[in-house]
This record gives structure tokens, C-alpha cells and sequence, in this order.
């Protein structure tokens, strides 16, 4: 009887500190892996036009017990654009959001879709419809990011509601991160 | 009655072809051959889990109780299962989002339980091996056969895997392609018929 225990305790002592090796020895290069696949094409897209890498110009902030990865865009020689993800939740569970926030006029450089699971050809359309995304481009900081339902300024994809308001609700949020952490940010982007 | 380790090998790539002959882990035959790539990917993932968990429990066979011989072989399973998805995140990540939850349902899937059941928890260590091995590349194959099948008429490309690169139009420029087969109803039709040619040809 003993037996058992001990053998099934030791599969699994050994199953899992291998399972810790691999993940650590890994980990790097997964992150990697995501940020080139997950958060590049986003990042690309929104910061359009840079004139540096921002994939590789990035550092991380605390804000709480979150950690944060930004972004910086360089345009027109001033390192005045930060980009950073952050999710809400959508109809399907978490939807990521990137908001690029040029910091000099104080307003979004753009928002684009990182991860999602909303419905296809429903929900979704808040990535692949670029109309939707464009409407924050350009707004200020201070600007109400809600959707017209709930007395913003932002109009829902038809059909999609729940999905913009997930996506709507956490560019309020990315915009108040971004108001806790701005004098940490610019430190950060001068150095 | 012991067989040669050659006959071992070979008899998982007809005679006991998983999907066709066993009808063995059919979720991921169905789901991940809409196309030519994927299937490659889920056959090479699939190949290499039950290689090494072949070889581990038919090494720690005799140390396994009977009674636990389940979560035993689950955990050297799953293990192997993970170490692929770490593995595939870190060097094929495109393929790792393609395949999403079909890797981690490999340790649910019939074959590498079955076989370490039906075979490695019996045997020495190069039998199972190449009971592994040939299960492994005949999975392989069914997969690959039925995804060239599927994508050809279904979406009338061929994509290759790792290099990402794809053939449009293989059949030509004015074949319509029959979308359905891309579908889950067309994956359940192919393998219907695969399941019928295969039985024709080995009705004896």
C-alpha cells in the first residue's frame, strides 16, 4: 500500500520539477515568440510610421502589483509615443486592447486588438473592422471613450455590442493607467 | 509468440494504422487536417509523445504497481504532452496558435494511453520504442493523407509547413472549391470514406 504512494508521489515529484526546467528554460523565448506574433502586428499597426523599433525600444512599469510592458514610438525624431496592452472583457472572455498614447498633444495615437475570443464574423469584427478602431484615433485623453449606449462617444460595431464595450471600457481603463504612471513614463522614455 | 522488432514498427503503419485500423483518436484526425501544415505539425507532436513515453514506462514498467498503472502513465503522458506545447510556443508559435488546444488534448487522446496500456507496460524497452515510432508515423500519415485531401478539394491550396509557404489554386485557377470539406461536416464525410476504402482493401 505504501508502495503506491510513494511510486505515484515520485512520478510526479520528477514530472513536474522537469516540467519547471523546460518552462524556465523557455520562457524567454516564448515571450518573445508572443511579442512578435501577438503584440507586433498590433504594435505595428498602431505606431505606423515610427522611426525606431519598438518592439525592441520597450521597458516595464509597475502600476500596483501589474506589471506593464511599454512601447516606445519615435515620429519625427521625438521619442514621444508610448504603446502599451491591457484587456477587459469582451463577449468570449478576455479581449487585449493596445492603445498607443502620444504624449506631447495628449491623446491616442490609435488602438488595435492584440487577443481576443469573441464570435467570428460577430465580435470579432472589432479587429478586423478598421472603422471601429479608427473612431479613438486622434481623441484626446480626456475624451469620453464609453460607447453611445452608455453616453460616450464611441459607436458600436452593430451586433457587437458587448465586444466594443469591452473593447471601449478598457481604453477608459488604459487611459487612467496611463494618467497614474505619465511623469513615471517620461523618465522612463528620456532615459 | 514475439515478433520482431521490424514487424513492430511496420505494423503501425498499416495493419494497425491508428486512426483507420484502431479508430483511435479521432477528435484531432477531424479537427486539425484543414490543412497540409498542421496536420504535419500535430502528426510530428503526436510522433514524439509517444516515442518517449513509450520508452519511459516501458523502462519504469516494473516499478509501476499495478493498481496506479493509470495515473502513472497519465503523468508520463501529460509531461511529454507539455513539453511539446513549451516546446512548439518557443519555436513554432504560429503552429502552436493554429493547433491551440489539440496539443494539450494529445494526454486525452487514445493512442499514446492506449499503446502505453495495450503495449510499453508490457514490453522491453526497443519493442516499445518501435511500437512508438511506427504508431507515431502512421498517425502521421492518416493525418497528412486526409488534410491533402481536405485542402486540395476544399480550399484548392497546399500549404507547407514551418516555411509558411502555400500553393494557391493547386487544381487550377477555375476549380471551384468545395468549402464544405474545410468544414467539420466535410472532416466527418473524409473520414467516413477513408474508414470505407480502408476496409475495402483489407477485407480479405
Amino acid at each position: 500500500m505504501v508502495k503506491l504512494f510513494i511510486v505515484v508521489t515520485l512520478f510526479s515529484a520528477i514530472s513536474g520539477g522537469l516540467l519547471a526546467m523546460v518552462k524556465s528554460s523557455t520562457q524567454e523565448r516564448i515571450e518573445l515568440q508572443q511579442l512578435t506574433y501577438v503584440k507586433g502586428p498590433a504594435i505595428n499597426q498602431i505606431l505606423k510610421g515610427c522611426t525606431n523599433n519598438p518592439l525592441e525600444d520597450r521597458f516595464k512599469l509597475k502600476d500596483g502589483d501589474r506589471e506593464i510592458d511599454f512601447f516606445i514610438g519615435e515620429f519625427d525624431g521625438k521619442r514621444n509615443t508610448v504603446a502599451f496592452e491591457n484587456s477587459g472583457k469582451g463577449f468570449g472572455g478576455a479581449i487585449g486592447v493596445m492603445v498607443a498614447i502620444d504624449m506631447e498633444k495628449n491623446q491616442i495615437r490609435g488602438i488595435g486588438i492584440t487577443t481576443h475570443s469573441e464570435t467570428p464574423g460577430v465580435g470579432s469584427r472589432v479587429k478586423t473592422d478598421p472603422s471601429f478602431g479608427r473612431q479613438f484615433k486622434g481623441m484626446s485623453v480626456g475624451a469620453d471613450f464609453k460607447v453611445k449606449a452608455e453616453g460616450g462617444d464611441i459607436d458600436a460595431v452593430s451586433g457587437a455590442t458587448v465586444s466594443s464595450k469591452g473593447v471601449s471600457d478598457t481604453v477608459v481603463e488604459s487611459v487612467e493607467i496611463y494618467k497614474r504612471l505619465k511623469d513615471e513614463i517620461k523618465n522612463k522614455v528620456q532615459d | 509468440m514475439a515478433k520482431s522488432v521490424m514487424q513492430e514498427f511496420t505494423k503501425g503503419l498499416w495493419a494497425e494504422i491508428p486512426p483507420f485500423r484502431l479508430v483511435l483518436g479521432l477528435c484531432p484526425t477531424l479537427a486539425v487536417t484543414k490543412s497540409f501544415d498542421n496536420a504535419v505539425g500535430m502528426g510530428l507532436a503526436v510522433i514524439f509523445v509517444l516515442v518517449f513515453s513509450n520508452i519511459f514506462i516501458s523502462l519504469l514498467r516494473n516499478l509501476i504497481p499495478k493498481q496506479v498503472r493509470i495515473a502513472c502513465f497519465i503523468i508520463v503522458i501529460a509531461t511529454f504532452v507539455i513539453i511539446v506545447e513549451l516546446l512548439m510556443q518557443a519555436y513554432a508559435y504560429p503552429l502552436f496558435q493554429q493547433l491551440g488546444i489539440f496539443i494539450p488534448l494529445i494526454v486525452v487522446n487514445c493512442i499514446p494511453f492506449g499503446r502505453a496500456e495495450a503495449f510499453a507496460g508490457k514490453n522491453k524497452v526497443l519493442p516499445s520504442f518501435a511500437d512508438g515510432l511506427g504508431m507515431g508515423i502512421g498517425y502521421a500519415i492518416s493525418l497528412i493523407t486526409l488534410s491533402i485531401f481536405r485542402e486540395i478539394l476544399g480550399n484548392g491550396s497546399l500549404t507547407f509547413p514551418f516555411i509558411g509557404y502555400s500553393i494557391q489554386n493547386v487544381l487550377g485557377s477555375s476549380f471551384q472549391p468545395f468549402t464544405f470539406l474545410i468544414q467539420a461536416p466535410g472532416a466527418f464525410m473524409c473520414l467516413g470514406l477513408m474508414l470505407c476504402i480502408m476496409n475495402m482493401l483489407g477485407k480479405k
